[in-house]
């Protein structure tokens, strides 16, 4: 396989985990064991306490230890072997599709965490895979919103040009001349600061792309006013073909490499920009998971120093943006190669 | 002369441009200062009322528009309802933290960049390039917020360097030089931070440049020439390979500038970005315009300054 089909291979799986979350994640992300804080992630044992090998791994309940304030011991008296497909809490697969299947798991009363747990007990890996679709999910749409807005501004001034272009373009100037915190910070504080979780995912979605719009339309602008030039656009336009289908068929498909660019480094840009602010607690709130959330306990320094596993929703992060730019440069690479 | 004077007016324009913008917005918001307190039970509706009318918020947008724009030029830079203060008052010191923090940030940064990315360009293709080109590439891919929270995990595990604030509590007895001491190490891991966030694309950005130059028929002709290997560097490569980098100073301090913002939050460096977010919880409006425009001017200042030195430097520019 080649590197890039390699590396897109790698993001959709990625994907697909997270769009599937509610089948993969073994617990629903918001249900508290209030016994069990900060518990490690599980250990899965093939050998049990008198020496014996078990085919399928199992996990030991666990108990908070009598001796240690904030450690857990393993209760070894019985064990619980890992199940594949076995019926858990209740998710919806679409809205209105309702299903209690889950990937793994184990029978009550053992839980397990392999990616341990919050300070509500709280299974980690369940909320890292759900908290990934507010955080990728926000990512792509508001990268389709920056992309939708960018080439409609930028293919406008660069078609018609003028006024209309000087205007269009002072405008992303403006957007351009300020520190993106900041803007993102002040378009955010123009927005209720409790709202149910499904409006502030959207109202984060629309700030995203509003914010990130100036960038792109200037690209596209740039390929529209050169793509304009080209004697078979004026031949077709002494043909009689009018602005739309000129747009269409002959302008448009022009600026494709660069919205795809543009598309796959603004992806990661803006997951960890609602990674950002709902870390600093302006975003996706509690109970919802988002990575941003998530991390957003790491503030307080005894869960920074104590307690490893909370830093998961970071490598996630790490992985999906080095993933996505991974494929930026491949493709942008190909299409160099295609162009010349 | 003109060509200065007409991008200082474009830029005041500009940041008029941005003021009208991020009121604006502010503006669309439900719900103000007073919205907290009218949720109280023990607060008559008068009460609040009153205090709307008594501080302006009773009026029509153009005109607190007006009123705030008239109390930035004055100086007062708005009215803070959170502190009961003028934001002047609040703002400048903090504003001053920040800048603590991000000019040396960027001298340092620099500082490091050009002699890495020069070396860097000089064993192009070698392992040097690289293991440097995977160990930037890597780093520019690590969120800011992973690199804050791995130096304050770092510095709280070890306990070498201070974590939060920027003197210890006891700084005031302190005498002048060991105040200074105390302030360099509470910066450190700030900074640190700063700069491990910054510098990894400075140095792709001069590496790429670097090599660019080398590559130019004047280089090719001035070794050609004999001339030596340190001179070619300083006096050939340096001036071709630093319009594209002048530029680059003058962008980076938009990234800066936000980074810090981040990095204060989590370091609890009382700069522009604590106030900013403090403000925004509270909808104190006039500090987050104010908080806005302050490093939006930086932004603009820095833009400015360098388009002045390319201009300066270049004597196509001015052709």
């Amino acid at each position: 396989m080649t590197r890039a089909g390699l590396i897109a291979t790698v993001l959709a799986g990625l994907h697909l985990l997270v769009l599937l979350a509610g089948f993969a994640a073994p617990y629903d992300p918001v249900e508290q064991t209030r016994t069990l804080p900060f518990a490690p992630p599980s250990r899965l044992h093939v050998v049990d306490a008198q020496g014996q090998f078990h085919l399928q791994p199992f996990v030991y309940a666990l108990a908070p230890d009598p001796d240690n304030f904030d450690s857990y011991v393993e209760d070894t008296t019985q064990r619980f072997p890992v199940q594949i497909m076995v019926a858990g809490s209740t998710y919806s697969v679409l809205p209105g599709i309702e299903s209690r299947l889950h990937l793994f798991g184990v029978e009550a009363p053992a839980r397990i965490s392999l990616l341990g747990t919050d300070g509500f007990g709280r299974d980690v890996l369940s909320r890292l895979l759900h908290g990934g679709r507010i955080s990728i999910g926000a990512g792509l749409l508001a990268t389709l919103c920056a992309l939708l807005v960018g080439v409609a501004f930028g293919t406008i001034a660069g078609f018609f040009g003028g006024r209309v272009d000087a205007a269009v373009m002072r405008l992303a100037d403006l957007f351009m001349a300020v520190p993106w915190l900041y803007l993102l910070f002040a378009v955010r504080a123009a927005l209720p600061l409790h709202l149910d979780t499904r409006a502030t995912f959207l109202l984060l979605v629309a700030v995203l792309g509003v914010v990130g719009w100036a960038r792109p339309a200037r690209l596209i602008r740039g390929i529209v006013l050169s793509a304009r030039e080209r004697t078979y656009v004026t031949a077709a336009r002494g043909l009689g073909a009018q602005a739309p289908y000129l747009l269409r068929r002959h302008i448009l498909p022009h600026t494709l490499g660069v919205v795809l660019t543009q598309a796959g480094l603004l992806v990661p840009q803006y997951i960890l920009a609602e990674v950002t602010l709902s870390f600093l607690g302006l975003g996706v709130g509690e109970p919802t998971p988002s990575w941003g959330a998530m991390l957003g306990s790491l503030q307080q320094y005894s869960v920074l120093t104590s307690y490893w596993w909370m830093f998961t929703p970071a490598i996630a992060l790490v992985v999906v943006a080095v993933a996505y730019h991974a494929l930026t440069s491949t493709v942008h690479a190909r299409l160099r190669l295609a162009a010349s | 002369m003109t060509v200065i004077a007409r991008r200082i007016a474009s830029s005041i324009v500009m940041l008029f441009a941005v003021s009208v913008l991020s009121f604006a917005v502010l503006e669309l918001a439900p719900g103000d200062f007073f919205a907290e307190m009218q949720a109280d039970a023990r607060v008559g509706a008068q009460t609040v009322d009153g205090l709307r009318a008594q501080y302006g918020l009773t009026q029509s947008p153009v005109v607190r528009y007006w009123e705030w724009l008239r109390s930035f030029v004055q100086g007062d830079l708005g009215f803070s309802l959170a502190h009961r203060a003028p934001v002047s008052s609040v703002i400048w010191t903090r504003a001053a933290n920040t800048l603590l923090l991000t000019i040396p940030a960027m001298l340092v940064t620099w500082c490091l960049a050009l002699p890495l990315g020069v070396w860097i360009a000089r064993h192009r293709n070698r392992w040097v390039d690289r293991v440097c080109s995977g160990v930037t590439s890597t780093l520019v891919a690590l969120p800011d917020l992973l690199v804050a929270l791995l130096l304050l995990l770092l510095a709280l595990r070890t306990g070498l360097f201070p974590t939060g604030g920027m003197l210890s509590p006891d700084a005031d007895e302190l005498g002048f030089g060991a105040r200074l001491l105390d302030l360099g190490t509470h910066a450190f891991l700030p900074l640190c931070a700063l700069i491990a966030t910054t510098l990894p694309s400075v140095v792709r950005h001069v590496r790429a440049s670097v090599i660019e130059a080398a590559e130019a028929p004047a280089v090719q002709a001035a070794r050609g020439y004999g001339i030596s290997r340190a001179r070619i560097t300083s006096h050939y490569v340096l001036p071709l390979a630093a319009n594209p980098l002048v530029s680059l100073a003058g962008l980076s301090i938009a990234t800066l500038l936000s980074t810090s913002l981040l990095i204060e939050v989590v370091m609890s460096w009382p700069g522009l970005g604590p106030l900013l977010v403090e403000a925004l919880l509270a909808k104190d409006v006039h500090v987050v315009l104010s908080a806005s425009m302050l490093a939006s001017a930086l932004l603009v200042i820095g833009n400015l300054a360098a388009d002045l030195t390319l201009y300066a430097m270049d004597p196509r520019i001015r052709v």
